[in-house]
């Protein structure tokens, strides 16, 4: 492993059932660059979100999170606004796939709807555990597989790749 | 095993899989469009100093910014053209149609492939008897490199259509029935499509049970090759032989789920906004005024779809104050709808044509909605801000009720309007 198993902390912002690829990345933004997409983030359901969100904050989804296309942007623009990991019920298979490839990890937990707003949150990826510091309760999770651990340690598939290509990740 | 575990067992060479496991399987085939396709991919590549494993296991298809409206689009077209003369890539399709379409119209896709599409809706290629997932494109780039990728061995769940359905009805009622019928959620099972009901249809139309498998929250959909699957791929120039038949499940195959159905009893269904789970027979949105209707996409503008439309349309008027808007699948949609004085009808109803390609369809292309628009569509989804607007109202549905709601100018029924046709 090239970097150290990311432990993410952070503030919970909670959403509802099936946030899509269209509200994390709406598509007459998508011809925009990613700082700019980024901005549109969310934005349908949350106005407030692309601007408050603060780097390391944890996004709690309920069942099929990033449902929709297969646009890699809907975990980019989350990514890009500094989201260390999205918690869900269930995640869109793509959006999983996408979201492990560019670096930000996802995790299913069943009980993520107990999870409140604002809470503060600490996330032990490869134990499947979610700790939550305002509550002091505690929510289990699926493991992350170390394979996935790996490749968002490495800070996504293409330094992964490379690191299998040429011995060492990408500069 | 299953015909997708079958499918998976020989990409990832070996004798069995298991539901659950988690497999690297060598890619036979990988589809791109010029949104998520070069101008994704080509950038990682450069970083990786990597060639392409394959090109002639490799198709593109520009299809989302076509034709360009904005000098952003054609440079999109433009560095995926350069992008496919440098990697040799041979079957490139330029504003040939929309790439699930293409794909099949060239008979890329055959029984037993194993396939990624840089698409949600990849899952198109099962209508063949292929396992075709879709992929992000950094996820593509992996792909491209090293012609292989990891899969979870999904669940199979058998869902079976009996009986036929009746006049006026669609591969598309079917799907929207069941995205209210399953849910959106579905993740990581594979849906496999049978039934008398199934088997009638036309590649074309299992095209759509396939593609909207993506709708389901499905990792894919698949339909066992049969005799016209075989027909259909030799009309498109591919020399398959008829041991393709082989790829079909096990007689004692495990399916996680088994659903069955009854066609003749399925009324035409219509998808409030903003999901396709909020589907319901049409009698149930009866009367909600549109302004504009919109035969377009992968799934709901192959000449079969048109034909449904005209069916309708032929002899009638679109009603004042909505605008039909209609965009071929492809180019030689186009071509045969043309011969077949398919067009004619259309544009006589007082239909708007348009290019054939993605349009307005994912928010991209010509006819994209305004706030408080009104729209019903025969594309797969209708998320909130897809089609243009946040606040415009897209309702889904097959073409049959597309049609028969712009010459209504309220959403509404087909049978009716085709029973009426036949009285005559
Ligand atoms: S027509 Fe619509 S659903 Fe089909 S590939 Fe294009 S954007 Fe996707």
């Amino acid at each position: 492993m090239s970097g150290a198993a990311p432990a993410p902390r952070g503030r919970a912002w909670v959403f509802g059932d099936r946030v899509d690829t269209d509200q994390l990345a709406p598509g007459y933004a998508m011809r925009k660059p990613l700082e700019e997409l980024a901005k549109h983030c969310l934005e349908a359901v949350r106005p407030e979100f692309a601007r408050d969100v603060a780097r390391g904050d944890i996004v709690v989804g309920g069942e099929g999170f990033g449902i929709g296309s297969s646009r890699e942007q809907a975990a980019q623009a989350l990514r890009f606004l500094g989201v260390s990991v999205v918690l869900a019920k269930s995640a869109a298979r793509i959006f999983y796939r996408n979201a492990f490839n560019i670096g930000l990890p996802v995790m299913i937990v069943p009980e993520a709807g107990q999870i409140a707003d604002g809470a503060q949150l600490e996330v032990d990826l490869a134990a499947g555990l979610v700790r939550d510091t305002t509550s002091g309760r505690e929510y289990r999770g699926e493991p992350v597989p170390a394979f996935l651990l790996e490749i968002v340690a490495d800070g996504g598939l293409i330094p992964n790749l490379h690191k299998r290509l040429h011995g060492k990740p990408a500069a | 095993m299953t015909l997708s575990e079958k499918i998976l067992a020989r990409a990832s060479g070996r004798d069995q899989v298991r539901p659950g496991e988690i497999v690297t399987c060598k890619v036979d085939l990988a589809m791109m469009h010029d949104s998520g396709g070069p101008r994704r991919v080509a950038p990682y590549l450069e970083r990786l100093g990597a060639k392409i494993w394959d090109p002639s296991k490799v198709v593109i298809a520009s299809d989302h910014f076509v034709p360009p409206p904005d000098v952003d689009s054609a440079e999109i077209l433009a560095l995926t053209r350069r992008f496919a003369r440098e990697h040799e890539i041979e079957s490139f399709y330029d504003m040939q149609g929309i790439c699930h379409v293409v794909l099949q119209e060239h008979a890329h896709v055959l029984p037993g492939m194993f396939a990624v599409g840089g698409d949600s809706h990849s899952p198109s290629g099962g209508a063949v008897g292929a396992f075709m997932v879709g992929i992000g494109a950094t996820e593509m780039a992996g792909v491209l490199v090293t012609g292989e990728i990891w899969v979870r061995v999904p669940e199979s769940w058998l869902i079976e259509w009996h009986g036929q359905l009746g006049e006026g009805l669609a591969a598309k009622d079917i799907m929207l029935f069941l995205c209210a019928k399953l849910g959106m959620s579905n993740d990581y099972k594979v849906m496999q499509y049978a039934g008398s009901a199934v088997t009638a249809l036309s590649m074309m139309e299992r095209l759509v049970l396939c593609n909207m498998s993506a709708e389901l929250g499905a990792k894919t959909g698949i339909i066992a090759p049969d005799a016209w699957t075989l027909a259909a791929l030799r009309e498109g120039g591919h020399e398959v032989g008829d041991d393709a038949l082989r790829w079909q499940s096990d007689a004692g195959a495990r399916y996680e789920r088994h659903l069955e159905f009854d066609a003749g009893a399925l009324a035409p269904q219509v998808a409030a906004p903003h999901s396709p789970a909020n589907s319901a027979p049409v009698a149930e949105h009866g009367g909600v005024r549109i302004d504009q209707a919109y035969i377009g996409a992968c799934t709901g503008a192959k000449l079969s779809d048109l034909h449904m439309a005209a069916s309708v349309l032929k002899g009638r008027k679109v009603a004042k104050g909505v605008r039909l808007l209609i965009a071929p699948a492809s180019t030689l949609t186009t071509r045969e709808a043309a011969a077949d004085g398919t067009l004619a009808t259309l544009v006589e109803a007082g239909a708007i044509m348009l290019p054939s390609g993605c349009g307005a369809c994912a928010g991209y292309g010509a006819g994209v909605l305004a706030d408080g628009d009104v729209c019903i569509a025969s594309t797969a989804r209708n998320f909130k801000g897809r089609m243009g607007s946040p606040g415009a109202l897209v309702y889904l549905a097959s073409p049959y009720t597309v049609a028969a709601s712009a010459v209504r100018g309220t959403i509404g029924d087909p049978r009716d309007l085709l029973a009426m046709k036949a009285a005559a």
